[in-house]
């Protein structure tokens, strides 16, 4: 648990130090992740089982550490107050048509590969 | 009221405040899950900040303060995001044989959630303000962040909308699923990464592990091209 910690805060730090110094406006956890994917995929060695407990457990409890930002939306600026119900609506709306229409693009696309099967 | 003043006090307080809320949203969430359709509804990511918002309102204590003690968290979120590199390895064999329908699924996901929030949020009136903090809506949260800065945008609507947006995707993607009969977990994971970020990715780890993997992989890579493209449109059509 703490090894697997250690090695997450660790391609953490890598990617704040890349984007830090290269300007890149790529957050750094994005470029650690994409760090550690790298690794554990062309290494060559195979991931050690404790890495891959801490990485379950810190998903399992990605909500709880979004419930801070969260929180966030109930304290808006007062100057966006007043445009409250066309955010709502384009969230809601634009999130449910890109849902639906990017899941069918993608079944269309995948359709010749599930073809092939009996 | 002497004690909330001292800043240690006040610091824990406020963590162990979102801590226990979110464990008994969350209990209450896995009693509620044999309701069908109400226990979306419940979702912790709802009910939580509802609880935490109206108990920082009641006790009169500011949401800067709060966001300030609960910082750990906001850091937590980026070695998560690290995390996410684990299942992908995992699943990685899936995801080789399926490059191509995976990248014009993405190129198609990416800009269509872009293109339909601002065409909306343009038709209904509002203002530039509030069209450049919509924009990175369906980015991960710190890149979303990132990009809105770089753009000009308000950072606070932005993490609201953003998270916003993953609740929505979250609680309605499953909806959207079976009423398009799409039962393969590699398209539901996918489209709820490009669309719902984080909170969808969370979601989708619920369904299978599979439908996780695809998720953060569609959470990574939409982040990342959203982060390099959206800069340059919005300073061509400010032009």
């Amino acid at each position: 648990m703490l090894r697997g910690l250690a090695i997450l805060l660790l391609y953490q730090s890598i990617g704040e130090a890349i984007t830090h110094f290269s300007g890149i406006p790529i957050p750094g956890p994005v470029i650690g992740m994409v760090l550690l994917f790298l690794t554990l995929t062309f290494s060559g060695y195979t991931m050690p089982q404790w890495l891959a407990h801490t990485g379950h457990f810190m998903i399992r409890w990605l909500p709880l550490m979004f419930v801070p930002a969260c929180v966030g939306i109930f304290f808006l600026p007062d100057t966006q107050a007043n445009q409250w119900p066309a955010i709502v609506s384009v969230i809601v709306l634009s999130t449910l048509i890109t849902i639906a229409t990017t899941a069918m693009v993608m079944k269309w696309v995948l359709r010749p590969e599930t073809e092939h099967l009996p | 009221m002497m004690f909330i003043s001292t800043p240690w006090v006040t610091q824990a307080g406020l963590l162990v405040l979102t801590l226990a809320i979110f464990s008994v949203s969350f209990w209450l969430y896995q009693q509620c899950k044999v309701l069908p359709v109400i226990h979306s509804l419940l979702h912790p990511l709802v009910i939580a900040p509802l609880l935490i918002g109206a108990l920082l309102l009641v006790l009169d204590i500011d949401y800067s303060q709060y966001r300030h003690a609960n910082s750990p968290f906001f850091f937590l979120l980026g070695t998560a995001n690290v995390a996410l590199a684990i299942p992908l390895h995992q699943q990685f064999h899936h995801i080789r044989t399926l490059v191509k329908p995976l990248l014009i699924t993405l190129l198609f996901g990416a800009s269509f959630a872009v293109i339909s929030a601002l065409s909306i949020a343009w038709a209904l009136g509002a203002s530039v303000d509030t069209l450049i903090s919509i924009s990175p809506k369906s980015v991960t949260t710190p890149i979303a962040l990132g990009i809105t800065e770089k753009i000009g945008g308000q950072p606070g609507l932005t993490a609201g909308i953003v998270v916003f947006t993953g609740v929505v995707g979250a609680i309605c993607g499953p909806w959207i699923f079976r009423w398009l009969n799409i039962a393969d977990d590699r398209i539901s994971g996918f489209v709820m990464g490009i669309s719902a970020h984080g909170v969808g990715t969370a979601r989708a780890f619920e369904i299978s592990h599979r439908c996780g993997a695809f998720s953060s992989l569609g959470l990574g890579l939409t982040g990342a091209l959203t982060a390099i493209i959206l800069p340059w449109i919005v300073i061509a059509c400010s032009r």
